[in-house]
């Protein structure tokens, strides 16, 4: 922040800041806490992590987690070196259909995600998919198994590293690369060296974003994995599994895991963000 | 390029083709069925509603976060980025617990459309904020001191000279924080109960046209959803330009 300056104190400024804390709490705080108590608190027998220990003694539960977490992995690696080029490409290069490509990578944050899956499954879908048959032919299954789940995960959280990339690369301009590309350096090294250090808060902000994200989706890959226990369920799906059969308990311990994952992320962010303005 | 077409361009472009595939009458046919012009109904009313709140709501948190200061104001930042960053699933869970049926307030809005109405509030909370408050941290106080020296009131102030300023920033917000909300599935499904004609939204009729194995039924919402979405990027797009050209 560039100058702290106030508008005085009026009534006004009171009743503005109680609406905000009231709105956010009401909205936010409160339910989040809440599911943090139920996590632990069971009524009739007071704090417990029985639950906790219900979910890391269950080997189905431990693979969703498993799952959940290398489909996210592995989402933002792809998304990591796809939106560096792409972004790379959209800053540094004029190419004709540059801009409704550049309005287009935006359409993955717009798009409902069941809208994704269906997506993705009339493309790859084993039975009548475009490609899918031919897929399946050569061994290769997309939908109902992890490759499509990578694929939805990979699709929602594709802008995130983009959008964070891009105002950065127009900001720091190309007179560093050329003066390192006219000092003898190859194309590679002035982006190993000139380029990726300009936008490295920008590239671990994207990572951190994405991998909450990626953590998190539920729609798309609910449509695109057929939900097979042990086998393609993730764990945002076996919260929704079991809290529908009843185990409120487990529902909240799964869904406290998750959260307290995005809460960090949030927090990453946050500190980083805090960080990058003083350096700044 | 190839993985971009691969993974949304192509898939996308099927659900248009495998919606236009019975030609327009069966599009509107499959658009026409009564529950699904319900859902959809439901879906636009409930975005259009969040929407407005977004744009009025949103606008005082960014601006209590840039122009006031209190304790505990650095908890309040972070917790605007926890819908955005809270899977859907979780947020449905989190919402059910204080207005569902054991809510310590005792409202119990789970499986009414005030829950399709919550659950969009929620997860589209930081759209409007998070845009507007950058705009409004770079808007120079010059213009605000001069228009109140001329003896412009604080009300005045506001509508005259900061309000044109923030007006694209919020017009970006309420477009992302529209398309999400016509769009939302996971945050519904375990709040709303998904009561048709009650509280079943579009995304939720076009999962279970998927699972009735009614592929064109399913692509002709989504097709629909679509055009929500592209129209809100070519929204964006433009106000986007317009903000770089003043800027």
């Amino acid at each position: 922040m560039a100058e702290t300056r106030r508008a005085p104190r009026t009534p006004l400024t009171y009743v503005l800041r109680l609406v905000v804390i009231a709105y956010l709490g009401l909205l936010v705080a409160w339910p989040v806490v809440l599911v943090a108590w139920n996590a632990f608190h069971v009524p009739d027998v007071g704090f417990t992590t029985e639950a906790f220990a219900g979910i890391f003694g269950d080997p189905q539960m431990m693979h969703a987690i498993q799952l959940t977490c290398m489909a996210a992995v592995v989402a933002t690696l792809i998304n990591l070196v796809f939106g560096v080029s792409i972004s790379l490409l959209l800053v540094r290069t004029e190419f004709p259909g540059k801009r409704v490509l550049s309005a287009l990578i935006d359409l993955p944050l717009s798009v409902s995600p069941i809208v994704v899956g269906l997506a993705l499954v009339l493309v790859y879908g084993g039975r009548d998919g475009w490609f899918g048959p031919t897929l399946e032919s050569a061994g290769i299954q997309v939908i109902f198994a992890t490759p499509g789940i990578i694929m939805a995960t990979a699709f929602v959280s594709l802008p995130l590293v983009i959008r964070e990339v891009i105002p950065v690369l127009e900001e720091i301009g190309t007179e560093q690369e050329q003066a390192a590309a006219s000092l003898g350096a190859s194309s590679w090294q002035t982006f190993w060296r000139i380029t990726l250090p300009g936008i490295k808060w920008a590239v671990i902000y994207g990572v951190v974003l994405t991998l909450a994200r990626s953590l998190g989706e539920f729609g798309a890959v609910k449509v695109v994995s057929g939900n097979v226990l042990g086998q393609t369920r993730t764990a945002t799906l076996a919260v929704e599994e079991k809290y529908l059969n009843f185990d409120q308990q487990g529902a909240y311990a799964v869904a406290f895991l998750l959260a307290s994952v995005s809460v960090i992320c949030i927090l990453v962010v946050f500190v980083l963000r805090a960080r990058g303005a003083r350096v700044r | 390029m190839l993985w971009f077409s691969l993974l949304v361009l192509i898939p996308l472009v099927a659900v248009i083709i495998t919606a236009s595939s019975g030609g327009w009458s069966a599009f509107a046919h499959q658009l026409g069925n009564e529950q699904t012009a319900s859902a959809i109904w439901l879906t636009i009313r409930a975005a259009i509603v969040v929407t407005l709140i977004n744009v009025v709501v949103g606008t005082v948190i960014a601006w209590v976060l840039v122009r006031d200061k209190f304790w505990g104001k650095g908890l309040l930042e972070v917790i605007i980025d926890i819908p955005f960053a809270l899977p859907t699933i979780v947020a449905g869970l989190v919402l059910l617990s204080l207005y569902g049926t054991s809510s310590p307030l005792g409202l119990h809005w789970a499986n009414t459309s005030m829950s399709v109405y919550l659950a969009l509030a929620f997860v589209t909370l930081p759209f409007v904020v998070r845009m507007v408050q950058p705009v409004l941290e770079e808007l120079d106080a010059d213009v605000e001191e001069a228009a109140a020296s001329l003896g412009a009131s604080r009300f005045t102030t506001f509508r005259r000279i900061i309000l044109p300023s923030l007006a694209p920033a919020i017009a970006a917000g309420a477009a992302l924080s529209f398309a999400r909300g016509m769009g939302e599935y996971g945050s519904l499904v375990l709040l709303s109960g998904n009561l048709p004609f009650k509280s079943e939204v579009a995304s939720v009729r076009i999962l279970s046209a998927i699972e009735n194995d009614n592929p064109e039924g399913a692509a002709a919402i989504a097709a629909m959803l679509l055009v929500v979405s592209l129209l809100v990027i070519v929204v964006l797009d433009l106000v986007q330009r317009r903000m770089v050209r003043r800027g």
